[in-house]
């Protein structure tokens, strides 16, 4: 048997605690992040077995999910939001962690604030009770979310009883083509493997469309493995994620950050290595795609139509016609035919700065269609301030757009930024879950320039079309 | 954690395919700081009118689903978001088995650190027990963990497949970090291995 190991078997073998004979593996947490909503029953936990944190210097806590995109200065209007936040701080301060409150510019969506605080690093292993940690995989760590009950097993002893998952390489070919996206990339690979594709595997994206990817497309790619199946997903380190790394508050320094960059560089995917499952995608053939249904897997080109799920295999016919019906649409619809209420865009998927780079780029110029309304959450507050430092929010707040305090915001609709029902939203979020941005919303999931031409026009263009 | 031996009771069917958690336990209800109480919660969007009442279409509420203690569920079950407030709610509901083709990871690992059981089975397998379950109060199924059975009300037995040591967790309701714990001399030894080989992590 070779000897060659992909980087998911490198990061796990170097992380092995220990190994019992039944399979079960205890693996070593390197890096914590914890937030409001799935923290607090872990720290109860905690304090019924009268337990320790471990080690608090490895987790670090934000606050995103709850918080209001309006002004906080004077709090939380909400009771419950204020008193979930609250208990994030007592929290923090009674287990000795560092704590971004909603009043700290460095506070903003988890997994836009541990890569930008350096907090994330290659080779390490990332766990947060949220399903989108697999964003840090886009600097080559091994970072999955989990459950409470294992968030309090990570306080308690900074490791994790994990099995061992499979190994499974996207490979995506060739060139992208000018104006598609990072986020058509990731909606493509699901469309194709299904909302269960990835279950049971970490997925490796590999190939020259993905190492073409800016470490911001990386992240939004590795940030929807979830909504694959997969629990996580990663890219190799390169020079750009070397580059990326350099001078981050909490990375490396001087000749450790040498010795680390020979580390990370060491990890990659062997030329030999064993995958259980492989498959290809050519970039060059990918379009702009919008998502029609109440699944990620319902994606479609901008220039196709609602399908008929009477077409569809008898496993999923039913529950496709139950999507279409919530979703108020008809088969044989043409997508760019469908109207918009609402633009929404943020996101832990969509919400760095280049996302925000792209949308000022479409908008510029422009206003948006007066029927209806759009908004601006940005990840966190430095990519706030990056933006305002570049002209941007001018730009947002010249075409119409309002532009928000950071957050989750709408991609869960957790703080009082919601849907109402029936309205129509394009959001450059990552779930089109009924309900998930307001009870009997819907949701079309697309790329930041999408949802910014989408904005300007009143409903789906073709972002080819409207940069022509 | 509740020991998970032997369960015998009412099968709901729930055949959609995808159900993720949003739709398990929608986020209004995430604000809590508790775990219990959530029972309420679930399905809710499905379960309740715009005024608040039950809605009659709903499985659950139907008088012969209303004590379902297993739910009987299409592919995917459980996909989406990493709360463990959907099995929480499934839970305080009074559900401890959920029987599928396939899960999502995170809520397949988030029920067993909650003393409750999910269980893959094959299409046909499913198909069997999805019409089994649609007979009502009249047809319960038993579900024996130890020897990895579920029998039907008609005495058909299917086999099911478990991974041994959450089987050992479940059978003897193991709290795993008191078990981990138990490691705490490996644990302290590969932070010391740590320091020198990776100082910078």
């Amino acid at each position: 048997m070779s000897n060659s190991r992909t980087i998911y078997d490198k990061i796990w073998d170097d992380h092995l605690v220990n190994e019992s004979e039944d399979g079960s593996s205890l693996i070593y947490i390197d890096r914590h992040l914890i937030h409001e909503v799935t923290s607090p029953q872990a720290f109860e936990g905690l304090r019924v077995s009268n337990r320790k944190v471990r080690c608090p210097e490895k987790t670090l806590a934000v606050v995103d999910h709850n918080v209001p995109t309006t002004d906080r200065k004077n709090g939380i209007a909400d009771e419950e939001s204020r008193i979930q936040v609250e208990a994030l701080a007592k929290n923090c301060k009674e287990f000795g962690i560092e704590y971004f409150n909603e009043l700290d510019i460095r506070q903003g969506i988890v997994h836009v604030i541990g890569p930008e605080q350096g907090f994330t690093l290659p080779g390490t292993t990332i766990m947060c009770g949220d399903s989108h940690t697999s964003t840090h995989g886009a600097f080559g760590a091994l970072a999955m979310g989990i459950g409470t009950s294992e968030v309090e097993h990570i306080l308690a002893t900074q490791t994790l009883i994990q099995k061992k998952a499979k190994n499974f390489r996207i490979n995506v070919n060739g060139s992208t083509p000018k104006d598609i996206t990072a986020k058509d990339i990731i909606l493509s690979i699901i469309g194709e493997i299904g909302t269960g594709g990835g279950t049971g595997s970490v997925i490796e994206y590999a190939g020259k469309a993905i190492s073409d990817l800016s470490m911001e497309g990386r992240m939004t790619v590795c940030n929807m493995s979830i909504e694959g199946g997969a629990r996580a997903g990663l890219i190799g380190p390169d020079e750009k994620t070397f580059a990326y790394m350099k001078d981050k508050p909490r990375s490396p320094k001087g000749d450790d950050f040498a010795r680390a960059i020979d580390y990370w560089d060491s990890l990659n995917t062997d030329k030999e290595a064993y995958f259980d499952r492989e498959i290809n995608l050519d970039a060059g053939s990918l379009p702009p795609v919008v998502t029609w249904g109440t699944s990620p897997e319902d994606v479609v080109s901008i220039n196709g139509e609602v399908p008929d799920p009477e077409q569809m295999d008898e496993n999923r016919r039913d529950s496709k016609k139950s999507a279409l019906e919530y979703m108020g649409l008809k088969p044989g619809t043409k997508i760019k035919d469908i109207n918009l209420d609402i633009v929404f865009i943020g996101s832990c998927t969509n919400g760095r700065i280049e996302d925000l780079r792209q949308v000022a780029k479409v908008v510029e110029g422009h206003h948006v269609n007066e029927n209806l309304n759009a908004m601006i959450v940005p990840g966190s507050g430095l990519v706030k301030e990056q933006a305002i430092s570049e002209g941007l929010d001018k730009i947002f707040m010249a075409a119409g757009f309002e532009w928000r305090e950071p957050g989750c915001s709408m991609c869960l609709a957790m703080n009082p930024d919601k849907l109402l029902p029936g309205q129509r939203c394009a959001s450059t979020s990552n779930r089109n879950f009924e309900g998930r941005q307001g009870f009997r919303g819907r949701t079309h999931l697309v790329s930041p320039a999408m949802a910014a031409a989408a904005a300007i026009a009143g409903h789906f263009v073709d972002i080819r079309e409207f940069n022509k | 954690m509740e020991k998970f031996t032997n369960l015998t009771g009412v099968a709901a069917p729930l055949p959609e395919i995808n159900v993720d958690t949003d739709k398990i336990i929608p986020k209004q209800y995430l604000k809590t700081i508790k775990r219990t109480g959530l029972g309420k919660a679930l399905f809710s969007e499905m379960r309740y009118n715009d005024d608040g009442t039950d809605n009659e279409e709903f499985v659950l509420n139907k008088d012969k689903y209303k004590n379902a203690k297993i739910l009987v569920a299409g592919d995917n079950f459980g996909c989406g978001s990493s709360r463990e407030h959907a099995p929480w709610a499934l839970l305080d509901f009074g559900i401890k088995v959920v029987i599928s083709t396939s899960f999502a990871d995170i809520f397949f690992g988030n029920c067993f650190k909650n003393g409750m059981l999910p269980i893959v089975l094959d299409q046909k397998e499913v198909n069997l027990l999805m019409s089994e379950a649609e007979r009502g109060s009249n047809a319960t199924l038993s579900v024996d963990l130890e020897n990895q059975e579920i029998t039907t009300s008609d005495g058909n037995i299917i086999k099911f497949k478990i991974d041994s040591f959450l089987k050992h967790c479940l059978l003897n309701g193991l709290d795993d970090i008191a078990l981990t714990l138990e490691k705490d001399k490996n644990i302290g030894s590969y932070e010391a291995k740590i320091k020198n080989d990776r100082p910078w992590v």
